[in-house]
């Protein structure tokens, strides 16, 4: 990932792809601005009027709940006008490019794609061919990226635990398919990590993942003991047909979360997940409702994320026109 | 029309030629290097001082996109495009539309490609009918039609006895079999090398043992049947050396490499570039040095331009969703003579590699100099640097990650059995 795509000569933010080539002081000022944000859904008014008068478009070339509505939240709560498209469903069925699905939106004058695409480097794509005006958020592309939901997890664990430096992590289960994998390495790397440690069978580690600097366990015995945070990605169920598993019982019962399993941790470990939950496949009940998880803190910590980057990209983009043709 | 191609270094790697000499040419033919023959007076004289005359080049693999695909190019378009690359023989694989399985196809593309006068276009029929790897196609008919060959494009024959038929099949007729080896169970939907670039981008990698998987049946099946096989396109440097000890075991078998393998590795797609999007895949750089020296020991007869021109929007999309293939046939001559300047091989063994390496697999008489030969000759000027740019292609096809890439060598002009079917105009100032 070139970072001048992501940060313009001023060294702002301008496109937010990845969490890989963003620098410290980029990734610590969105969690600082984030945590400004906090405050706001709390309130009686949840509104701030920061982003007035932009507009920003949810483009959703495949189905989400919960992010897509996150997103639309905290474009809201910034008072930002807002439009949701589920592509999905509407002009890439009729056999328009995305390019002319962009060019059409473009010329509507919106100010942010916010955009979910099952193909990795989709949201590169589209900033690459993207307006000068208009700046891209990816909320998810492929296997590839998805830096928001890696910030709120780092927004939550800086949050309870203050520093990175002297954590270990261990990020559990579907690392092959798993954006948000691929997304909290980079991002942990940034941050100054202690350790970063991926944990899964043999069919669901990326080749030569190593590069990306984790060490690779196999089994949760070794690969969870004395770790500060345990991050358990979603299993899907289309990994049985593929053949890359034998069955969910299978799998949950060599590296599903359980207590046993929780207690080789530090006393004081979280556990994180970036929903949706599958109980019982991934995660028993008792970890997922239990005192280590920070599950739905995240959710919460997700709006505050978004308002920030979001806020951030305008905001500097405002500043950034303020000074030439107008 | 008599020529003559005065003071030209005169490089024929079928024959070992390598000097400074005059090359006469009467009626379509080669009829003699050096002294002038008996009572020849030339109509025509070019002037190629300083200038390489090598035989005219043979490209094993190259999309022409017609029929059916003539929104992406034309046979009329590649072949100017293949002039002005010096590529005077041209192979199609049988993937067009409808596939070249019937007579009625074969003679459509020869009559276009004559149509066009630019360049000999040879024709690769299908293994099996319409591809699908189920019925045999009328292989006997379509030799007869004037096939050079039989293959499946990259279309895979998945039933292990369909293919051992159809090399029995095809062995019966003396046809060789052109393969591409992918396993398809390992290789479909899956668009970058299953390697730590994939890895970072979150592309669905093919690993090394897609190709050497099929490759293994393949060489185990001619080995069992007898036909004499080429196997197209390697892209792993472990496939390479299964072809080598294959070949010292006295099996028939001969492969190439795409061009762009000996430049390129999975590193290049950094940033997403879509450019690079091939099938196969570019691997890693020990695999390009196995393909380099799979080349250098003459273990890869041949280095295609494996030409695979498209319109602009198919890659414009998200990597994935783009259309894999690079347009190769103008940057042909310039790659094969940097592998010169980078030590990998000598002049006459790079222009081999895309004259009588070849022809020699196509079984054609061509790819060489000798007197009597048809004159398709080659004249490029080996010192020439430019820049290739969208503006500098004859092809309709710009998809190309060389753009912005200095190159050394250019075509000067093209001959097709003794006519100038390309002749670049002099640059300002040389």
């Amino acid at each position: 990932m070139r970072p001048s795509l992501q940060v313009d000569e001023n060294g702002r933010l301008k496109h937010f792809l990845s969490t890989e080539g963003l620098s410290a002081p980029i990734l610590t000022q969105i969690l600082d601005t984030a945590e400004s944000f906090v405050g706001v859904g709390e309130r009686a008014v949840k509104k701030v009027p920061l982003l007035r008068g932009k507009t920003i478009v949810n483009l959703f070339f495949e189905p989400s709940t919960r992010t897509r509505t996150t997103f639309e939240l905290a474009a809201k709560r910034l008072s930002a006008d807002l439009l949701t498209i589920n592509i999905a469903a509407s002009s890439a069925s009729k056999g328009e490019s995305l390019l002319d699905t962009l060019r059409n939106l473009e010329s509507m004058h919106c100010d942010m794609f916010v955009v979910r695409h099952p193909e990795s480097g989709a949201a590169h794509f589209i900033a690459q061919h993207a307006a000068p005006h208009v700046s891209v958020l990816n909320a998810g592309d492929g296997r590839h990226a998805h830096p928001t939901q890696a910030l709120l997890d780092m927004f939550t664990i800086r949050r309870l635990r203050g520093d990175f430096t002297r954590l270990r992590v261990a990020i559990v289960g579907d690392i092959l398919h798993s954006r948000v994998a691929r997304s909290e390495i980079h991002a942990l790397t940034t941050l100054g990590a202690a350790e970063i440690r991926v944990v899964a069978p043999r069919t669901l580690v990326p080749a030569q993942v190593e590069g990306l600097g984790v060490r690779v366990f196999h089994d949760m015995q070794s690969g969870l003991k004395d770790v500060d945070v345990i991050v358990m990605l979603r299993l899907q169920k289309e990994r049985m047909q593929g053949g890359l598993l034998p069955s969910e019982h299978e799998y949950f019962r060599f590296y599903g979360l359980t207590r046993e399993r929780l207690a080789l941790a530090r006393p004081d470990a979280l556990v994180m997940h970036p929903g949706p939950l599958n109980r019982g496949v991934e995660i028993a009940s008792d970890v997922a409702d239990g005192p280590s998880s920070v599950i739905l803190q995240q959710v919460g910590y997700g709006i505050a994320v978004r308002m920030a980057v979001m806020s951030i990209i305008l905001g500097s983009h405002a500043a950034g026109t303020a000074g030439g043709a107008h | 029309m008599r020529l003559t191609v005065r003071g030209g270094r005169v490089v024929d790697p079928a024959s070992g030629i390598d000097r400074v000499a005059d090359l006469h040419v009467a009626k379509g033919r080669v009829v003699g290097l050096g002294d002038l023959p008996e009572g020849f007076t030339a109509d025509r004289v070019v002037d190629a001082a300083g200038l390489v005359v090598c035989p005219g080049l043979v490209d094993l693999r190259a999309r022409l996109r017609e029929p059916g695909l003539e929104t992406k190019t034309t046979i009329a378009q590649e072949t100017r495009a293949a002039a002005a690359g010096g590529i005077t023989t041209l192979c199609c694989p049988p993937d067009t539309e409808p596939v070249v399985d019937t007579r009625a196809v074969v003679e459509l593309i020869h009559q276009r490609a004559a149509r066009a006068g630019m360049a000999r276009v040879e024709v690769v029929g299908a293994l099996t009918q319409g591809l699908q790897g189920q019925r045999l196609a009328e292989m006997g008919g379509l030799q007869k039609a004037g096939c050079v060959g039989v293959g499946n494009a990259s279309q895979p024959v998945t039933s292990t006895e369909v293919m051992r038929l159809a090399m029995q099949y095809a062995a019966t007729f003396g046809l060789t079999v052109f393969l591409e080896p992918q396993d398809p169970w390992l290789s479909a939907g899956r668009n970058a090398h299953d390697g730590a670039m994939a890895t970072r981008l979150g592309l669905s990698g093919a690993p090394e043992c897609a190709e050497t998987v099929a490759l293994a049946r393949d060489l185990l099946l001619v080995e069992a049947t007898g036909v004499r096989a080429h196997f197209g396109h390697l892209s792993t440097a472990r496939g390479v050396q299964m072809v080598a000890e294959a070949q010292a075991r006295g099996l028939p078998v001969s492969a190439d490499v795409g061009v762009h393998h000996l430049y390129l590795t999975d590193a290049d797609l950094s940033g997403f570039d879509a450019r690079c999007h091939v099938s196969p895949p570019l691997r890693t750089g020990a695999d390009r040095g196995g393909l380099r020296a799979g080349v250098a020991r003459g273990v890869l007869g041949a280095v295609t331009s494996d030409h695979q021109p498209h319109e602009v929007d198919a890659k414009q999309n998200p990597f994935g969703a783009t259309d894999v293939g690079i347009s190769g046939l103008e940057t042909l001559l310039p790659l094969v003579l940097r592998l010169v300047a980078e030590g990998v091989t000598d002049l006459s063994g790079a222009l081999a590699a895309v004259t009588s390496g070849p022809a020699r697999i196509l079984g054609l008489d061509r790819g060489t100099l000798a007197p009597g030969r048809v004159a398709d000759l080659c004249v490029f000027d080996p010192e020439a640097r430019w820049l290739v740019t969208e503006e500098s292609l004859v092809s309709r096809g710009h998809n190309t990650p060389f753009l912005g890439w200095e190159m050394k060598g250019r075509v000067v002009c093209t001959l097709l059995a003794g006519r100038v079917v390309f002749e670049r105009p002099p640059a300002p100032g040389r």
